[in-house]
Protein backbone atom coordinates (compact mmCIF):
# COMPACT_ATOMS: atom_id res chain seq x y z
CA UNK A 1 0.00 0.00 0.00
CA UNK A 2 2.57 2.53 1.08
CA UNK A 3 4.81 1.33 -1.72
CA UNK A 4 2.17 1.99 -4.35
CA UNK A 5 1.56 5.46 -2.97
CA UNK A 6 5.29 6.13 -3.15
CA UNK A 7 5.46 4.81 -6.72
CA UNK A 8 2.58 7.05 -7.82
CA UNK A 9 4.12 10.00 -5.99
CA UNK A 10 7.49 9.67 -7.68
CA UNK A 11 6.04 9.04 -11.14
CA UNK A 12 3.71 12.01 -10.84
CA UNK A 13 6.50 14.26 -9.58
CA UNK A 14 8.60 13.22 -12.57
CA UNK A 15 5.81 13.95 -15.02
CA UNK A 16 5.00 17.28 -13.42
CA UNK A 17 8.65 18.35 -13.44
CA UNK A 18 8.87 17.45 -17.12
CA UNK A 19 5.79 19.55 -17.79
CA UNK A 20 7.34 22.46 -15.88
CA UNK A 21 10.45 22.06 -18.02
CA UNK A 22 8.30 22.15 -21.15
CA UNK A 23 6.55 25.32 -20.00
CA UNK A 24 9.93 26.88 -19.28
CA UNK A 25 11.29 25.89 -22.67
CA UNK A 26 8.31 27.43 -24.40
CA UNK A 27 7.85 30.56 -22.32
CA UNK A 28 11.21 31.81 -21.08
CA UNK A 29 12.76 34.71 -22.96
CA UNK A 30 16.30 33.76 -23.99
CA UNK A 31 18.55 30.77 -24.49
CA UNK A 32 20.21 30.68 -21.09
CA UNK A 33 17.04 30.79 -19.02
CA UNK A 34 15.52 28.15 -21.28
CA UNK A 35 18.62 26.02 -20.81
CA UNK A 36 18.31 26.40 -17.04
CA UNK A 37 14.71 25.15 -17.14
CA UNK A 38 15.34 22.27 -19.53
CA UNK A 39 18.47 20.92 -17.88
CA UNK A 40 17.66 21.11 -14.19
CA UNK A 41 14.01 20.22 -14.33
CA UNK A 42 14.45 17.51 -16.94
CA UNK A 43 17.24 15.86 -14.98
CA UNK A 44 15.32 15.81 -11.72
CA UNK A 45 12.23 14.55 -13.55
CA UNK A 46 14.08 11.59 -15.02
CA UNK A 47 15.69 10.86 -11.65
CA UNK A 48 12.28 10.85 -9.97
CA UNK A 49 10.77 8.53 -12.57
CA UNK A 50 13.76 6.20 -12.21
CA UNK A 51 13.23 6.13 -8.44
CA UNK A 52 9.59 5.22 -9.03
CA UNK A 53 10.63 2.45 -11.39
CA UNK A 54 13.12 1.06 -8.86
CA UNK A 55 10.43 1.06 -6.18
CA UNK A 56 8.05 -0.73 -8.53
CA UNK A 57 10.35 -3.62 -9.38
CA UNK A 58 12.52 -3.92 -6.24
CA UNK A 59 15.04 -6.22 -7.86
CA UNK A 60 18.79 -5.93 -7.68
CA UNK A 61 19.33 -5.77 -11.44
CA UNK A 62 16.67 -3.12 -12.01
CA UNK A 63 17.83 -1.06 -9.04
CA UNK A 64 21.43 -1.09 -10.21
CA UNK A 65 20.41 0.01 -13.70
CA UNK A 66 18.19 2.72 -12.29
CA UNK A 67 21.03 4.02 -10.16
CA UNK A 68 23.16 3.95 -13.31
CA UNK A 69 20.60 6.05 -15.19
CA UNK A 70 20.37 8.59 -12.35
CA UNK A 71 24.14 8.84 -11.92
CA UNK A 72 24.64 9.20 -15.64
CA UNK A 73 22.13 12.03 -15.92
CA UNK A 74 23.45 13.82 -12.85
CA UNK A 75 26.98 13.59 -14.24
CA UNK A 76 26.41 14.48 -17.87
CA UNK A 77 23.58 17.04 -17.90
CA UNK A 78 25.58 19.86 -16.23
CA UNK A 79 28.56 19.16 -18.49
CA UNK A 80 26.42 19.28 -21.63
CA UNK A 81 24.61 22.42 -20.48
CA UNK A 82 27.89 24.14 -19.64
CA UNK A 83 29.40 23.30 -23.01
CA UNK A 84 26.41 24.41 -25.04
CA UNK A 85 26.02 27.56 -22.97
CA UNK A 86 29.64 28.58 -23.39
CA UNK A 87 29.56 27.84 -27.10
CA UNK A 88 26.34 29.80 -27.52
CA UNK A 89 27.70 32.80 -25.60
CA UNK A 90 30.87 32.84 -27.64
CA UNK A 91 29.01 32.49 -30.90
CA UNK A 92 27.09 35.65 -30.12
CA UNK A 93 23.67 34.59 -28.89
CA UNK A 94 22.06 37.68 -27.38
CA UNK A 95 21.04 37.75 -23.74
CA UNK A 96 17.65 38.80 -22.48
CA UNK A 97 17.10 42.53 -22.68
CA UNK A 98 16.53 42.81 -18.90
CA UNK A 99 19.68 40.92 -17.92
CA UNK A 100 21.38 42.73 -15.04
CA UNK A 101 24.81 41.15 -14.89
CA UNK A 102 27.06 39.89 -17.64
CA UNK A 103 30.38 38.94 -16.09
CA UNK A 104 31.96 38.01 -19.38
CA UNK A 105 31.27 41.30 -21.07
CA UNK A 106 34.72 42.69 -20.27
CA UNK A 107 36.39 39.78 -21.99
CA UNK A 108 34.50 40.31 -25.18
CA UNK A 109 32.35 38.00 -27.16
CA UNK A 110 35.28 36.19 -28.73
CA UNK A 111 37.21 35.90 -25.49
CA UNK A 112 39.91 33.40 -26.27
CA UNK A 113 41.27 31.57 -23.29
CA UNK A 114 42.04 28.51 -25.36
CA UNK A 115 39.63 26.34 -23.43
CA UNK A 116 37.89 24.55 -26.23
CA UNK A 117 39.60 25.95 -29.25
CA UNK A 118 42.59 24.41 -30.80
CA UNK B 1 -2.50 2.72 -12.44
CA UNK B 2 -0.98 6.16 -12.87
CA UNK B 3 1.23 5.41 -15.84
CA UNK B 4 -1.05 6.71 -18.65
CA UNK B 5 -1.34 10.10 -16.93
CA UNK B 6 2.42 10.36 -16.57
CA UNK B 7 2.87 9.32 -20.19
CA UNK B 8 0.43 12.01 -21.29
CA UNK B 9 2.40 14.62 -19.32
CA UNK B 10 5.66 13.41 -20.86
CA UNK B 11 4.17 13.45 -24.35
CA UNK B 12 3.00 17.04 -23.86
CA UNK B 13 6.50 17.98 -22.72
CA UNK B 14 7.96 16.21 -25.77
CA UNK B 15 5.67 18.13 -28.13
CA UNK B 16 6.62 21.40 -26.41
CA UNK B 17 10.30 20.60 -26.84
CA UNK B 18 9.76 19.99 -30.53
CA UNK B 19 7.84 23.24 -30.86
CA UNK B 20 10.99 24.91 -29.53
CA UNK B 21 13.07 22.94 -32.03
CA UNK B 22 10.93 24.29 -34.86
CA UNK B 23 10.64 27.92 -33.74
CA UNK B 24 14.01 28.27 -31.99
CA UNK B 25 15.72 31.32 -33.45
CA UNK B 26 19.29 30.05 -33.23
CA UNK B 27 21.08 26.73 -33.39
CA UNK B 28 21.84 26.43 -29.61
CA UNK B 29 18.12 26.79 -28.87
CA UNK B 30 17.46 23.77 -31.01
CA UNK B 31 20.32 21.82 -29.44
CA UNK B 32 19.00 22.48 -25.93
CA UNK B 33 15.47 21.49 -26.96
CA UNK B 34 16.70 18.28 -28.59
CA UNK B 35 18.66 17.42 -25.45
CA UNK B 36 15.49 17.88 -23.43
CA UNK B 37 13.58 15.72 -25.92
CA UNK B 38 16.10 12.91 -25.42
CA UNK B 39 15.70 13.24 -21.65
CA UNK B 40 11.93 12.95 -22.02
CA UNK B 41 12.29 9.87 -24.24
CA UNK B 42 14.31 8.20 -21.46
CA UNK B 43 11.57 9.08 -18.97
CA UNK B 44 8.93 7.65 -21.34
CA UNK B 45 10.83 4.38 -21.65
CA UNK B 46 11.13 4.05 -17.86
CA UNK B 47 7.41 4.78 -17.46
CA UNK B 48 6.62 2.15 -20.06
CA UNK B 49 8.72 -0.33 -18.09
CA UNK B 50 6.56 0.33 -15.04
CA UNK B 51 3.36 0.08 -17.07
CA UNK B 52 4.13 -3.18 -18.84
CA UNK B 53 6.08 -4.79 -16.01
CA UNK B 54 8.97 -5.78 -18.24
CA UNK B 55 12.56 -4.74 -17.65
CA UNK B 56 13.88 -5.30 -21.14
CA UNK B 57 13.92 -1.67 -22.20
CA UNK B 58 16.12 -0.23 -19.44
CA UNK B 59 19.39 -0.74 -21.39
CA UNK B 60 17.73 1.08 -24.29
CA UNK B 61 17.06 4.00 -21.95
CA UNK B 62 20.68 4.00 -20.81
CA UNK B 63 22.00 3.97 -24.37
CA UNK B 64 19.61 6.73 -25.47
CA UNK B 65 20.85 8.87 -22.58
CA UNK B 66 24.45 8.21 -23.63
CA UNK B 67 23.80 9.03 -27.27
CA UNK B 68 21.93 12.20 -26.32
CA UNK B 69 24.90 13.39 -24.27
CA UNK B 70 27.38 12.61 -27.05
CA UNK B 71 25.20 14.37 -29.62
CA UNK B 72 24.86 17.45 -27.45
CA UNK B 73 28.61 17.66 -26.90
CA UNK B 74 29.27 17.23 -30.62
CA UNK B 75 26.80 19.98 -31.51
CA UNK B 76 28.31 22.24 -28.81
CA UNK B 77 31.74 21.81 -30.38
CA UNK B 78 30.18 22.51 -33.78
CA UNK B 79 28.63 25.73 -32.47
CA UNK B 80 31.85 26.84 -30.77
CA UNK B 81 33.79 26.40 -34.00
CA UNK B 82 31.43 28.80 -35.67
CA UNK B 83 29.10 26.45 -37.49
CA UNK B 84 26.10 27.98 -39.11
CA UNK B 85 22.55 26.99 -38.33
Amino acid sequence: MIREILICFFLLIGGLLSLIAAVGVIRLPDLFTRMHAATKTGTVGVASIAIGMMLYFLEVTVTSRGILVIAFFLLTAPVAAHMIGRAAYRSGVSLWILTRLDEWKTQGRSGDDGADRE
Amino acid sequence: MICPIVMLMLTAAFIAAFVRVVIGPTLPDRVVALDMAGTIVVALILTHCVQSGSTYYIPAAISIALLSFVGTVALAIYVSRGGSS
